[in-house]
């Protein structure tokens, strides 16, 4: 692996009991880089993520992330930005509060939650608009605005990675368009990014690089080459038509009944 | 009601000790309930209670304290239900459902084979705290300071793993050993309230101080610090009631605690005080 190699993934290969979610998969994401991952309904998507974010062991092939396996790195390096619905937003926590738990990897319990984290969560805050919200209770948030929470916390963290799970699927534009700036910001500054999305339009202006998956790496390259290639226009085509592609019938059908595999 | 008549519960030794281990029994489960009501594991603490009945028989049994027999059956439980709960096939509710009640079941069946059943029974269901010896009393406040201690070590990783484990693993946070830890603080915390309020009403005193602070606060720590003064005013009140009104401790406890919960439930809506989850 090369030292501009954030990850590594070689014939990557997830398995839950008889069901492959993900085939011999070799992906390379760099520093500075932002890999958009598209893809339908059960291609894969969140597991690649997953798999980066050391939260599912392959079931074979290589991985290494950020020079190592995922769990053996120090705790705060890779952030993973889940989907809203991940949690239970009723939790009794202001914005401030969750933003906050992004320093927590950091913090070992007898040192205090000092000024430096408060400057870091109030930093994060103002990179996603939502300073004047820190005190606001999450359960009153918008979905923009909860997403936004997940991606400042991700930043109050202070990574060496950023994971993003579809975080464009249900926000409003204005989010959307935040969003966008704020990842090809933290590219400009040498983060890696690995971002799912659901949403094909506009793909070239936020990233780099575009791996099409559908269970297996079916095309990877820049977004304009990408979307020369037939598969891309597939996947638009039916994106547009029906919401997401599907030509096996019965390995949607496998999709459907495993609850790991969140489309 | 004169002075002296108010203060008179307090002039028993035997009621001195049941006040302080009220004290303590209400602080501390209503601290954990934080965790078991936003957690969900107000189900885990009832199976948890009954299992360890097993443990508490075979030591009374053997003439051994109850607090150990109770401890290592209850300790043990925890862990396998976090074992399960990881690695099962099977559904948690079904495990508990069919493990927990099995291991009461043998309690009760070990229990009813001595002369003294019924007598005794009613007290491991219900609760004696009147009987609490002095040695018991330094147990639940050893006890206690040992979960309270832990509570201040992993706060913020159990914070963070209550709200969204899954990110917390992602950045590091070993989910799963936290929830061990909290498991097992479980597992002793109900062990110290079974002489309080017994093993039928203990899921009451993890869960209801808790669920009437949720209502009235949006904040974790707040929360938390309600709970244990809803929880201390529940078990000392019920306690002192209960004196007054010659009905069982732990019945007046939890009845206490209900009306505190139903009294935060009206507040919150008639808003006068306000929920600020604003």
């Amino acid at each position: 692996m090369s030292s501009s190699e954030a990850v590594a993934a070689r014939d990557l290969t997830v398995r839950y009991d008889d069901f492959t979610a993900l085939a011999d998969a070799t992906v390379t994401v760099h520093f500075g880089e932002a890999l958009g991952v598209v893809g339908p309904n059960g291609s894969g998507k969140s597991t690649l993520l997953k798999a980066f974010a050391g939260l599912l062991t392959p079931s074979s092939g290589e991985l290494s992330v950020l020079g190592t396996q995922p769990h053996r790195l120090p705790p705060g390096s890779i952030a993973y930005v889940p989907q809203i619905e991940a949690v239970d937003w009723s939790f009794p926590a202001t914005v401030w509060d969750v933003v906050a738990m992004g320093r927590f990897p950091r913090l070992p319990f007898w040192r205090r939650f000092g000024a430096q984290d408060r400057v870091v969560v109030g930093r994060a805050l103002e990179a996603v608009k939502m300073e004047s919200l820190a005190k606001r209770h999450i359960a009153h948030l918008s979905g923009g605005q909860q997403q936004r929470v997940f991606v400042a916390r991700a930043i109050a963290q202070e990574p060496r990675l950023l994971l993003l799970d579809e975080p464009t699927t249900g926000v409003d534009a204005a989010t959307e368009e935040a969003l966008r700036q704020l990842v090809r910001e933290l590219v400009a500054g040498g983060m890696p990014v690995v971002m799912t999305t659901h949403d094909l339009e506009r793909v070239d202006e936020w990233f780099d690089r575009l791996l099409v998956l559908d269970r297996r790496v079916l095309a990877v390259g820049k977004p304009d080459e990408v979307a020369a290639s037939g598969i891309y226009a597939a996947i638009r085509e039916h994106t547009h038509t029906h919401g997401h592609l599907r030509t096996d019938h019965e390995a949607h059908e496998a999709h459907a009944t495993h609850p790991e595999v969140r489309p | 009601m004169s002075f002296d008549a108010l203060v008179e519960p307090f002039h028993y030794a035997f009621m001195q000790r049941a006040f302080v281990a009220a004290l303590a029994v209400g602080i501390l489960c209503s601290t954990m309930g934080t965790y078991v009501v936003l957690r969900r594991l107000s189900f885990i603490g009832d199976g948890i209670a009954h299992a360890s009945f097993a443990g508490i028989v075979i030591a009374y049994l053997r003439g051994a304290n109850f607090y150990i027999g109770a401890a290592v059956v209850a300790v043990v439980t925890a862990l396998g239900i976090g074992f399960v709960s990881r690695r099962g096939r099977i559904s948690l509710d079904t495990t508990i459902g069919v493990l927990f009640t099995g291991m009461f079941a043998l309690g009760v069946f070990l229990m009813s084979r001595q002369r003294s059943y019924a007598v005794d029974l009613q007290s491991f269901l219900f609760g004696d705290i009147l009987s609490v010896q002095p040695q018991d009393l330094w147990l639940i406040l050893g006890l206690s300071a040992i979960v309270a201690a832990t509570v201040v070590a992993v706060f913020r990783g159990l914070l963070y793993t209550s709200f969204d484990p899954v990110v917390a693993q992602a950045s590091g946070i070993d989910a799963p050993v936290y929830e061990y830890v909290l498991l097992v603080m479980l597992a002793l915390t109900i062990v110290v309230a079974l002489q309080a309020v017994g093993i039928v009403l203990v899921a009451a005193l993890l869960v209801t101080p808790a669920a009437a602070a949720y209502q009235l606060t949006s904040r974790f720590a707040p929360m938390m610090a309600l709970a244990a003064l809803f929880g201390a005013f529940s078990t000392v009140g019920g306690l002192y009631l209960s004196y007054y009104l010659r009905a069982s401790s732990g019945a007046t406890i939890v009845l206490l605690a209900t009306l505190t919960f139903f009294v935060a439930v009206g507040s919150k809506y008639s808003g006068r005080l306000s929920a600020r989850r604003s």
